[in-house]
């Protein structure tokens, strides 16, 4: 079941798609974001409720045509300035915005998860989010009159997560902070996980989300997949990244130095290549990577 | 005899510390928000139950998180839940006392901006967004603002409205059917402000220590009200600057 994550990529992710790469601060699948990077995907719709650095990274590489989501920002740092640069001054290509509330953003995804067109939830009144994103409508309650916030269903064409593990018949396991993975990945139509590891057995964790085989398309191991968020239980959250990030997003050339320099590595996706067996590490070393796809 | 002196900073951070009761659950945005509700977790407020939109319902880290998501608030949290569990259950059901926000623009009516400075459709800034403060505002029983006092963030009217304070004055939250309370105290690096009962538009009803209230009018951008009781804060005791520093690392 296991692919490697270069070929994973390839296989769900295309030109044009919708693509929803999730995780609240905790088990971000940033070594994926990266090879989405690698492979030159253009035209991306990208949606996140919580679209931080590498999202920052995706957007100052040109891949993304428009954002759907709810907070952007380094947390705990400040602001994107890849997103920023994209949304003031279109580098380096414009970038439309879809913008909503946690509450709205989470909702969207359940609609999705649960095969229902939209969401009803009490939320956005008097904002001038309510004005500025069309999706963000009002509906009257059938029953008591009361008129809530209505919000369409989110079902992205590939949903990406990275989790801690999984087992040789590709059922996925995470725990702690499991965000809006679950709802995330059963809204979408394709789904690419990430794991820490592959084990023979998947022994229960308190407050585990499983997400059982038949619903991943393909699971790719990549070791440190997360970094420089966390994977509880695996290694800690690298602080100090989060904060060196703000230089290199804030300045045009440093971002392109840091973008020559990922483009040009081979980075985590040789781990998977190896888990995979020696075939695909021998087949990978004799053809590398090209540099781009559809650019 | 020592002489005990504080920054600006450290006073807010207590102010807003001192503000949350004991047993209060409340939810906690990330940085001054944060640093306040652990510094009135070790002292007044032992069973303040902290909220954090990840979904830790509970949490009692032992050190400031840097995000809404650290690994420390899962460790230490009664319960991890989902985010759309945080922000149905708990949040749009009404189970939280008070929420607690910062903000980039507040505004004379306490309306909320962290969107954008400038048009929205060619903003001059652009910052990170919404996350969950439209619905904190909406739904908590009450809500606490904490934010740096100047001309540019004090803004007679915000540039964009993230979060509904106080609408444009009174019966505005009833009429846009919001739950809670709203905004009932902002505190800054300067003072305190209260929504006047009547008009709802945000009064100075507090000044810290060695602040006058014309400092603070002057570091307002509409012509702020000065309650006739203004009141002057007491000064951080030894066992608040303690516990601030030894979170913030400022020793």
């Amino acid at each position: 079941m296991a692919v490697p994550l270069d070929e994973a990529v390839r296989q769900l992710i295309h030109d044009g798609d919708t693509v929803a790469l999730e995780g609240f601060t905790h088990l971000i699948p940033v070594a994926a974001g990266h090879e989405v990077i690698r492979q030159g995907l253009r035209d991306l719709t990208l949606v996140r409720m919580t679209p931080d650095i590498v999202y920052d990274q995706l957007i100052g590489a040109g891949c993304a045509r428009k954002l759907v989501f709810s907070w952007g920002g380094n947390p705990g740092v400040g602001s994107l300035h890849r997103f920023r640069d994209a949304v003031t001054r279109s580098w380096p290509v414009p970038l439309e915005i879809e913008e909503h509330s946690h509450a709205g953003m989470a909702n969207r995804y359940v609609a999705g998860a649960s095969g229902l067109p939209f969401a009803v939830l009490r939320g956005y009144s008097g904002t001038d989010l309510a004005g500025n994103t069309p999706n963000i409508r009002t509906i009257t309650c059938p029953f008591t009159g009361q008129e809530l916030a209505a919000v369409p269903a989110l079902n992205p064409d590939v949903t990406v997560i990275h989790a801690q593990r999984a087992d040789a018949a590709g059922n996925v396991q995470l725990w702690g902070i499991t965000g809006i993975q679950k709802e995330a990945a059963l809204a979408a139509d394709r789904v690419l996980v990430t794991v820490e590891e592959v084990v023979d057995e998947l022994e229960p964790v308190p407050g585990q989300v499983i997400l059982p085989s038949r619903v991943v398309d393909a699971v790719s191991v990549v070791p440190g997949g997360a970094a420089p968020s966390y994977a509880h239980g695996y290694y800690e959250r690298d602080n100090a990244a989060y904060r060196a990030w703000d230089a290199i997003g804030r300045d045009r050339e440093a971002f392109t130095a840091w973008l020559t320099e990922l483009t040009a590595a081979t980075g985590p996706t040789a781990t998977g290549r190896a888990a995979a067996g020696p075939a695909a590490a021998d087949r990978a070393a004799d053809d590398p990577e090209p540099a781009g796809r559809g650019a | 005899m020592t002489t005990v002196t504080w920054t600006a900073d450290e006073m807010m951070t207590v102010t807003a510390a001192r503000s949350l009761r004991d047993g209060t659950a409340c939810f906690v945005g990330i940085g001054l928000p944060s640093t306040a509700a652990n510094v009135a977790s070790r002292t007044h407020a032992p069973d303040l139950w902290m909220i954090y939109e990840s979904g830790t319902l509970g949490a009692s880290p032992d050190r400031l998180p840097l995000s809404i998501g650290d690994g420390i608030l899962a460790e230490t949290a009664d319960t991890v839940v989902s985010v759309p569990e945080v922000f149905n259950y708990w949040l749009q059901a009404g189970r939280i006392d008070a929420g607690f926000l910062g903000a980039a623009q507040i505004d004379r009516y306490a309306n909320i901006n962290t969107t954008v400075i400038g048009a929205y459709d060619d903003p001059a800034v652009r910052l990170p967004g919404a996350g969950g403060a439209p619905e904190i505002a909406a739904s908590c029983r009450e809500v606490t603002v904490i934010m740096r006092h100047s001309r540019r963030a004090f803004v007679e009217r915000v540039d964009f409205v993230t979060s509904v304070g106080h609408g444009t004055g009174p019966g505005d939250r009833e009429r846009l059917g919001l739950t809670g309370a709203g905004p009932v105290r902002v505190i800054t690096d300067l003072g305190v402000l209260e929504p006047d009962p009547l008009t709802r538009e945000l009064t100075l009803v507090g000044v810290h220590p060695g602040v006058e209230a014309a400092a603070v009018r002057e570091a307002t951008g509409w012509d702020l009200r000065v309650s006739e009781d203004l009141a002057r804060t007491p000064a951080p005791t030894e066992t608040e600057l303690s516990v601030v520093r030894s979170l913030t690392g400022a020793a």
